[in-house]
């Protein structure tokens, strides 16, 4: 019968080196070669928003036959349409539109709110930008609208959100 | 019999060169290129055990996770800074050896058959792994977690399944309480445990599934990280500020190399190659296979509920079942046709497999009805009587092995069987009462057997040390057993030579 496997020096030597090599790529690998997720010299504008567009069409009054339909505790005196107005972001960094975005309402009967994410690299240094923001299709044009010149340092990131409550467009 | 060899392809063919030139180093019985699965778990202990120890001084919090992770390292460097890196260092080390143990399987086709379960089972678990492991980044909250947990989000983001961006979560430091950081907690605890379940399941279709190591090969892995603990402990990047982005990171390739990937194309494009990759995988079992080998079949007449079958069997497809003879206590072997790999195995074990038995018809137990027992016993019996050379010798292999038949010689009877596992010692006995001078039996390599245990039940059959065994009256030089798997016939050679000189 096979006996079992001699154990020789050269052996060793070979379980050595196979075990210092899996070490070796595991200590090598899990550090190098260093990354940079953002070019020297470069920032960084993330345009992100979550927001409830304005209802599709107009409220109006229920007649008395309607509410007279309707359960006691549902009779609001106003009916307005479910669904919301997708939102629309545009956004110009020195006069050029890097950023135009139709972001529909959420909800699989539209009428959550409309989000929005997206990264913008950018050299750093001083930048005009203009964001524009429309939230209501019965209205053309933009209902909100914020331009600004801000100066970014290397690697900085700047947010462009929007809360309605706290004026609307904000770049911080 | 037939062989069932088909000509290796390339990739596999270098696999195999691979374990060998392993062998030369560990022996074959502690090979790791075929301890891959037994290594992978003996990772996640150390995970485990690491995990533990890191976890109660961890500060689950957004302002305080951090802090308390650097004092790890720094106030307990001998403890809690060897334990962190040994914990980060275990994490690559699961996912390269889960990785290899993918890449053999894969090779050796191992995704078919009675190997379709654990396949299936398998493939979700390299996606617990991952979450398991970049998970672990967040925790921390220095600019590596920021950068990954980031990356994640918006790569989560990319499937329109949530109304609200899960990157928003990161737009300021303010945004990230402690709730988020009970979040990350969960993830990095509960999605293990999910792993954990995900193993079992993996292995329940395996008779004596390792999920220890050989022992050298445990210490071997726990050194091998200890002294790479040692010489380059983990160390902790800035603390996370939302406000910039990380410029220059220490990236831990192994785990969180799909960040830069999608960095380079798109969150789109690694969800592409994501999906491609699972649906090939799990996909695979379910291509056109070649024709199932037919399954064992009991002889309830020649079954006496011995055990030893079901005991033997590398698939767990043998359930004792109460004997049909009513007489009380007395068991039969039953076989599970979708998890019997036809490997013969179980007719090896079988004490009723004796070519002694009768001198008509050989019945066994069990037995595999496209190559019996009784039909080996008849070819034996002719080969014999057909050799002229004055010392015969016969020699048993496998059909996943070194090929039996390139030893033909005018002194050679060779048969090829469906397992070296298959082979009753009692045929060896048989042989040399029938005119054999000399057996040599080749099995594959120590644990490179395609059905897991057929050379090692073999090895303890012929030592003795395992039922059905080979009786000591037989004169053991006249017997030898080789080690040779595909592509070895310079072993069966050698050994060959050596009984003809014997």
């Amino acid at each position: 019968m096979p006996e079992a496997h001699p154990v020789t020096p050269r052996a060793w030597l070979g379980q050595f080196v196979l075990y210092a090599l899996f070490a070796l790529a595991i200590g090598a690998f899990s550090r190098w070669p260093v990354y940079h997720p953002i070019a020297a010299g470069q920032a960084l504008i993330k345009v992100s928003l979550t927001h409830p567009g304005k209802p599709r069409g107009e409220c109006r009054a229920q007649t008395e036959a309607e509410l007279a339909r309707l359960p006691p505790n549902m009779r609001a005196p106003l009916k307005c349409p479910r669904e919301r107005s997708p939102v629309t972001v545009e956004v110009d960094i020195n006069g050029v539109t890097v950023l135009r975005r139709v972001a529909p309402p959420s909800g699989l009967s539209h009428d959550g709110a409309s989000a929005l994410y997206q990264r913008l690299v950018v050299p750093a240094g001083e930048q005009r930008i203009a964001v524009r923001l429309n939230d209501d299709v019965l209205r053309t044009g933009f209902t909100y609208e914020r331009e600004a010149t801000v100066k970014l340092a290397p690697a900085q990131v700047l947010v462009i959100d929007f809360d309605a409550e706290r004026g609307g467009i904000m770049l911080q | 019999m037939q062989r069932t060899h088909e000509r290796a392809p390339t990739a596999l063919t270098g696999w195999r060169r691979a374990e060998q030139g392993f062998d030369a180093a560990f022996g074959a019985p502690l090979n790791p290129l075929r301890q891959l699965g037994t290594l992978g778990f003996l990772s996640f202990w150390l995970l485990a055990a690491s995990g533990i120890y890191l976890y109660a001084f961890l500060e689950t919090s957004a302002a305080g996770g951090y802090r308390s992770i650097v004092d790890l390292s720094e106030q307990q460097p001998w403890l809690g800074g060897l334990l962190r890196s040994l914990h980060r260092y275990a994490a690559d080390a699961f996912v390269i050896l889960t990785a290899l143990h993918l890449l053999r399987e894969w090779l050796h086709g191992h995704y078919r058959g009675v190997r379709r379960y654990a396949w299936l089972t398998g493939v979700p678990t390299l996606l617990l792994v991952f979450a398991s492991a970049i998970g672990g980044f967040w925790l921390h909250w220095d600019q590596l977690g920021q950068y990954s947990a980031i990356a994640t989000a918006e790569w989560l983001d990319a499937l329109p399944l949530l109304a609200t961006p899960l990157a928003r979560n990161f737009l300021a430091n303010a945004a990230v309480s402690d709730r988020l950081f009970s979040l990350f907690v969960f993830v990095h605890l509960g999605v293990p445990l999910l792993l954990l379940f995900a193993l079992w399941f993996h292995i329940q279709r395996l008779t004596r599934a390792a999920v220890w190591p050989p022992r050298p090969l445990s210490v071997g892995l726990l050194g091998s990280l200890l002294v790479l603990a040692v010489v380059a402990p983990v160390s902790s990047h800035p603390p996370a500020d939302l406000a910039t982005v990380p410029q220059t990171l220490r990236l831990d390739w192994v785990l969180l190399f799909v960040h830069p990937l999608a960095d380079s194309v798109s969150t789109a494009v690694v969800w592409a190659l994501v999906g491609a990759g699972l649906l090939t995988l799990f996909t695979l079992p379910f291509l056109p296979q070649p024709t199932r080998a037919p399954v064992a079949v009991v002889d309830a007449a020649n079954c006496n509920g011995c055990r030893r079958c079901f005991a033997d069997c590398p698939f767990a497809a043998i359930t004792m079942v109460p004997h049909p003879n009513q007489k009380i206590g007395r068991q039969l072997a039953s076989v599970d046709a979708d998890l019997c790999a036809g490997c013969g195995i179980c007719a090896g074990a079988c004490p009723s497999s004796t070519p002694f038995r009768s001198p008509t018809a050989l019945a066994t137990g069990i037995d595999m009805p496209e190559a019996t027992l009784g039909a080996l016993r008849e070819r034996l019996r002719r080969g014999l009587v057909a050799l002229r050379a004055a010392r015969p010798i016969v020699v048993f292999g496998c059909d996943h092995g070194a090929r039996v038949e390139s030893l033909a010689a005018p002194d050679v009877a060779a048969f090829s069987l469906l397992c070296a596992g298959q082979l009753p010692p009692s045929f060896i006995e048989y042989a040399l009462r029938d005119g054999a001078a000399a057996v040599l039996v080749s099995a594959c390599r120590e644990g490179g057997c395609e059905f897991r245990l057929g050379e090692r039940w073999t090895d303890e059959r012929l030592r003795g040390t395992r039922e059905p065994h080979l009786r000591a009256s037989v004169p053991h030089e006249q017997v030898a057993l080789v080690w040779a798997g595909v592509g070895e016939e310079a072993a069966l050679r050698d050994a060959l030579e050596g009984l003809r000189h014997a």
